[in-house]
């Protein structure tokens, strides 16, 4: 074993590649090679008639899914949530990072950070389920609204014509909320690590310098938490698009992307729709990336 | 967002207080609720407050044969996924800490592609893959997909640990005459044994508690997560859901809290 060890040290490279064998094996045939495999699907087509799926290299799933004005309808939605998702996060999380890089003590930034982990910890499943228990019609959030007399507002939400429905667990804005609830702490924790790295020398020095605080916000502050911001808004949109839990137990009527892969591989049993409806989001987190690496948000990472 | 006019830099206004600690407070909302509802004595709506509190649900809870056979499988796969990761995991961060060579940045890459990319992608590619593999989806399956995400984990935190070791220890030690084994065994295992315990349990953790990859893998396998969605249809026995919500966060907690003592960066680290 020595004699080995000693052997090794001495070729680095050798070394390396017998390290490195494993784990890249793995990943590379189990991950790679299922995502060969989900492309594959997403070429073959099912047979309409004997609704098995034919082995045959072909376009016409992909025609189904950008043809049916269903399906678009269904990309649409989910993208138009996970953009609206991204920027309220982004939105709501702005005082907390701030707070807790700027202005807490140690002892209360470490508060702040263990209170921020453990919800973002706390099991996925049961989240979603207590939202549902926040949510319902007689629940918690139905209770406070009718003690302060909200009544009336909430009333006026649920009756707006896309984002309203019956109660708050089977409308937009309720899977809204609970979206946005989900991912923010894959927000925070970036924007935090971000506007640590702004020295306040440089909002003296704004503000010494005339800017009114909301010009030091804008022209100092956002630049510099944009790398935090890209970091963060790349996990609430990539979540976002790919979650078919939350629509499903948090459900207005309407399909999304996640939905229609878990159904189409499930009950449907059409596995090549269900691929080619998880390229999409594929597709789409890509082009967010290319996006944001253009505007220069990976730049100062 | 407003900076305070008074030039105290030090100081939040009430304001921006006041919103830090309602988001905090926001994050923290369902984690109440679910203690309060696992105590409720109404059973069939949602209704809040509770009109009484028992403890009689978690007794009814202890009894079902389906919950606990749903909580061995769900620890079964937690342990192997992890136990493979663990291995796994160390290999590469070993491999690719300090290493610089071609493709580097490609092995990096694939080596964050599976928590990067949402979970379903991974679930539906497994699926895709062992549909045209001919693999029956089972136990094995489920263990595959878990161990695939759970690499990384172990991966990102064994290498950042490795990364603040200072080089020089390890050359110190072979000048002093250790070969490679006690270099290993009696310098790096020591300082990389919190981050490999941290990184177990957290991928132990997300293992114990995952569903999206799950429901694509399990064939006719109930993990314990899965057994909680399929209940969230049939809501007959609320109260019973309400008691294993309680528990599930109990027992992922207890790891996610210590491997965050464990990782902390405050921790008094022999420089």
């Amino acid at each position: 074993m020595r004699a080995i060890a000693t052997f090794l040290y001495g070729r680095r490279g050798f070394y390396l590649s017998l390290l490195l064998l494993p784990p890249l094996l793995w990943l590379g045939t189990v991950y790679l090679g299922s995502l060969f495999a989900l492309l594959v699907q997403s070429f073959y087509a099912i047979d309409e008639f004997t609704a098995r799926i034919v082995p045959n290299l072909t376009l016409a799933t992909y025609r189904q899914l950008v043809s049916h004005p269903a399906n678009v309808d269904i990309i649409l939605r989910t993208l138009s949530m996970a953009v609206a998702v991204t920027l309220t996060a982004a939105v709501i999380s702005f005082p907390v990072a701030n707070y807790m890089a700027r202005y807490a003590s140690p002892r209360m930034k470490a508060f702040f950070y263990v209170g921020v982990m453990v919800p973002m910890w706390t099991s996925y499943l049961v989240k979603v389920y207590a939202w549902r228990l926040v949510l319902a019609k007689q629940g918690v959030l139905s209770w406070f609204v009718d003690r302060l007399g909200l009544a009336p507002v909430l009333d006026a939400a649920l009756t707006t014509p896309v984002i309203g429905g019956p109660s708050l667990a089977s409308s937009y804005l309720g899977m809204f909320v609970v979206f946005v609830y989900m991912w923010l702490p894959f927000m925070i924790l970036p924007l935090t690590a971000a506007l640590e790295r702004v020295p306040a020398s440089l909002l003296q020095a704004s503000a010494d310098l005339g800017a009114r605080p909301a010009q030091t916000f804008r022209n100092v502050v956002l630049p510099l938490a944009l790398p935090g911001l890209a970091a963060g808004s790349v996990f609430t949109f990539s979540l976002t698009l790919g979650d078919y839990i939350i629509p499903s137990v948090v459900g207005a009527p309407g399909y999304f992307i996640g939905m229609m892969v878990y159904q189409q591989q499930g009950t449907a049993g059409n596995l090549p729709l269900a691929a080619a409806f998880s390229v999409v989001p594929i597709i789409l987190i890509a082009i967010y990336l290319s996006l944001a690496k253009r505007l220069g948000a990976f730049d100062a990472l | 967002m407003r900076f305070s006019r008074n030039r105290d830099w030090n100081r939040a206004s009430f304001g921006q207080k006041l919103a830090a600690f309602a988001g905090l407070a926001f994050l923290h909302l369902p984690v109440f609720v679910i203690v309060l509802y696992a105590f409720t004595t109404e059973d069939r709506t949602y209704q809040f407050p509770p009109p009484g509190l028992t403890l009689h649900w978690f007794e009814v809870a202890f009894g079902r044969e389906d919950i606990w056979a749903a909580l061995r499988l769900s620890l079964s796969v937690a342990a192997v996924a992890t136990g493979m990761a663990l291995v796994l995991g160390t290999l590469a961060a070993f491999a690719l800490a300090r290493s610089r060579f071609r493709g580097r940045e490609i092995i990096t890459l694939l080596f964050v592609l599976p928590i990067a990319l949402p979970g379903i992608i991974t679930g539906i590619a497994l699926l895709s893959a062992f549909k045209l593999g001919g693999i029956q989806p089972g136990y094995w399956t489920i263990v595959t997909g878990h161990a695939t995400f759970c690499i990384v984990i172990v991966h990102n935190n064994v290498i950042a640990r490795l990364r603040r070791l200072p080089q020089s220890w390890i050359e110190a030690s072979m000048d002093l005459g250790a070969d490679g084994m006690q270099t290993f065994r009696y310098v790096i295992l020591p300082q990389i044994a919190t981050a490999l315990l941290a990184g177990g349990m957290l991928a132990f953790a997300l293992s114990f508690d995952e569903i999206i990859v799950t429901l694509f893998t399990a064939g006719h396998e109930r993990t314990l997560p899965i057994w909680f969605f399929n209940e969230l249809f049939r809501p007959r026995e609320r109260p019973i859901t309400n008691v294993v919500a309680v528990s599930v966060v109990l027992i992922t907690l207890v790891p996610i809290l210590a491997a965050y003592w464990l990782t902390r960066p405050s921790e008094p680290e022999s420089k």
